[in-house]
């Protein structure tokens, strides 16, 4: 269950208490989140909505650990992640954290197998362990006759499917997906997030999303608006009931 | 290496760039080399030089002469072995630019002082017994295609009137050392002494002595130049490795050349392939992050930029030693006479390597560092 009231579970899969987040920019503070809270249970799908510019990357690269908020915590399956150092937070990502970018950002002189691969290149798994891994992380994605081919060889809607299963490879404790059907078109995008929604239904896996596009939005179990730096529940946004209770 | 294909798909990422980078380290690796190589044989002589010979020259110049009498004086300092004298000859063969070292040599003491040279017996023994005698070093004999018996004619000005010598190739000298000098000429002191103005008959060019132990050098040396001090041939004795050096300073100071262009190359390298590293980094940015955002940890993102950078330094260094290694053979023979023979070593193709891959190991710094330190979070919304 999803809850944005600091009154979750201390079992909740990820766990944000107080979270803040400012920027100078010259000479000027800006609060860009202003002590946020948030539970997520293993296997919950989050949509999170919101204006250019009202945080929410800000807020998926502090769960992702890629920044170090300002005040507040963040405690992920009981790890305090806040308050690790760059390397053990570098680590941490490569267990914990599946990412799925607008842009794909797959490497373009990899194949879409070696692509999937570098993230099993940081484990222990032996050639031939990983191979299976990859092979089956492709198949997920329905992809298993395009593994020897570049990215540019791919359509956007194939070329984001090879970063779900890049992020899906290592089975992480949750996926990040940053604008995961932006620069698609309709028809792919609804493949992308039907591929999404299998991951959550079939194999439990749990999802943040950042998205645009309330069409998207809408097919998270629950939609979260940024505003103003604070959290509302999409339902709750109609009745002018702010989330969180610190305002 | 986990990261092996990553790597070398990076290398081979831009192909053109690829190439262009490695051939400017290829050529800059040759003229490294061809430097190095010059540097190399004109220390040869100091490398080579034996610890236990004292070399003895007028304190005026190496152009002024000293008595021919001084020898069995010299003989009789203790610690003294051995003692023989020349005169440089300077004479032309055919044309001025068939160029070779040729040395006036007293034949009853030469090889005693110079063991590393051998000649048959039989050839030594006529030249010893031919007045208009000579002896060719393998490599000029070879070069002009000289056999035991030839008549050599060297025009000489440098001796009064310009006078062809006629000589009889008596004998052909060999190195017993692979580096060691094969292009001298020897003629027989007796045959100088009667041809030359009376101003310089019956002098010696310098005198080489080989002692009893080097130990004794310094010693004997003194004792030489107090002996001879406030005469009206003053005498300057030093180590036959200081006489080289000094030897080869008279053609400017090589070593500052070499070490001032080196230094250039050095420095172009750098920026040529700094620059290109600073690119190719510059240009996958994203990708770098998205590597670092998935757990790949900062020291293995430096590692693979080095890696990058070392590999095109090797490949560029490795390219431009076989083409240096390849044509110094032909470079040394065009410059036979003129210089020592050009000898790429072992040691020097080693430095070589060396020195591109330190090359690459800094040119990749700056941008590998730059990398390693890079915000996942500014990068990724650079995309």
């Amino acid at each position: 269950m999803i809850r944005v009231d600091g009154q979750g579970s201390a079992n909740s899969l990820i766990r944000v208490r107080g979270l803040s987040k400012n920027y100078r920019r010259g000479g000027e503070e800006i609060q860009v989140l202003q002590r946020l809270n948030l539970d997520v249970d293993k296997g919950d799908f989050v949509g999170f909505m919101g204006p250019s510019g009202s945080g929410k990357t800000t807020l998926l690269n502090l769960l992702g650990g890629l920044d170090v908020p300002t005040h507040g915590s963040i405690t992920v399956a009981g790890d305090e992640i806040t308050h690790m150092s760059g390397s053990k937070l570098t680590q941490w990502r490569a267990r914990h954290v599946g990412f799925i970018f607008q842009m794909y950002n797959l490497i373009p002189v990899l194949t879409a197998y070696q692509n999937v691969e570098l993230p099993l290149l940081l484990t222990k798994l032996s050639k031939s362990e990983r191979r299976k891994h990859v092979e089956t992380a492709l198949s997920v994605v329905g992809l298993s006759d395009r593994m020897s081919h570049y990215p540019r060889q791919l359509s956007g809607g194939q070329e984001q499917r090879v970063t779900i299963a890049r992020a899906i490879v290592s089975d992480p404790t949750f996926l990040l997906c940053d604008e995961p059907t932006g620069d698609l078109d309709r028809k792919s995008a609804d493949e992308i997030m039907a591929l999404i929604e299998e991951l959550v239904a079939k194999h439990a896996k749990t999802v943040l999303m950042v998205t645009h596009d309330p069409v998207v939005a809408a097919r998270a179990h629950t939609t979260l608006h940024l505003e103003k730096g604070l959290l509302v529940e999409a339902s709750k946004l109609e009745q002018g009931v702010v989330a969180g209770g610190i305002r | 290496m986990k990261f092996r294909s990553l790597i070398l798909a990076n290398l081979f990422r831009k192909k053109i760039r690829l190439i262009l980078t490695i051939g400017s380290f290829a050529i800059a690796l040759i003229l490294f080399t061809f430097l190095a190589v010059v540097y190399s044989a004109f220390n040869r002589g100091i490398e080579v030089a034996g610890a236990d010979r004292l070399v003895i020259e007028n304190r005026v110049g190496l152009m002024q002469t000293m008595p021919v009498s001084y020898a069995d004086q010299v003989r009789a300092i203790p610690g003294v072995k051995y003692v023989t004298h020349d005169h440089w000859f300077g004479g032309v063969y055919q044309e001025e630019k068939n160029f070779f070292p040729q040395f006036v040599i007293d034949p009853e003491n030469h090889l005693k002082v110079y063991p590393e040279f051998s000649v048959p017996d039989d050839e030594w023994n006529n030249f010893v017994k031919d007045q208009q005698g000579a002896i060719a070093g393998a490599k000029t004999a070879k070069r002009f295609g000289w056999k035991v018996g030839d008549r050599i004619p060297i025009k000489n000005s440098l001796y009064g009137p310009t006078k062809t010598w006629e000589l009889n190739l008596d004998g052909i000298y060999h190195a017993k050392t692979a580096d060691g000098d094969e292009s001298q000429f020897w003629l027989q002191w007796k045959n100088f002494d009667e041809n030359v103005p009376a101003a310089i008959k019956s002098t010696a060019g310098w005198y080489i002595l080989r002692l009893d132990s080097p130990d004794d050098a310094v010693r004997v040396a003194k004792a030489i130049d107090a002996k001879y001090a406030n005469s009206s041939w003053e005498t300057k004795t030093e180590t036959e490795s200081a006489f080289q050096a000094g030897f080869a300073k008279q053609f400017g100071n090589i070593e500052f050349l070499i070490l001032s262009i080196g230094s250039v190359v050095f420095f172009t390298l750098l920026l040529v392939t700094g620059n290109t590293m600073a690119i190719s980094v510059r240009e996958r940015i994203s990708e770098l992050a998205v590597l670092k955002a998935i757990g790949v940890r900062d020291g293995s993102v430096l590692f693979m930029v080095l890696a990058e950078s070392m590999l095109i330094a090797f490949f560029g260094g490795v390219l431009g030693l076989l083409l240096a290694w390849a044509a110094i053979p032909a470079m040394s023979a065009k410059l036979t006479g003129f210089l020592p023979p050009l000898i790429l070593s072992k040691a020097l193709l080693s430095f070589g390597l060396l020195f591109a891959v330190l090359v690459g190991l800094t040119s990749g710094l700056i941008p590998g560092i730059g990398a390693m330190r890079m915000r996942v979070v500014n990068a990724l919304r650079r995309v």
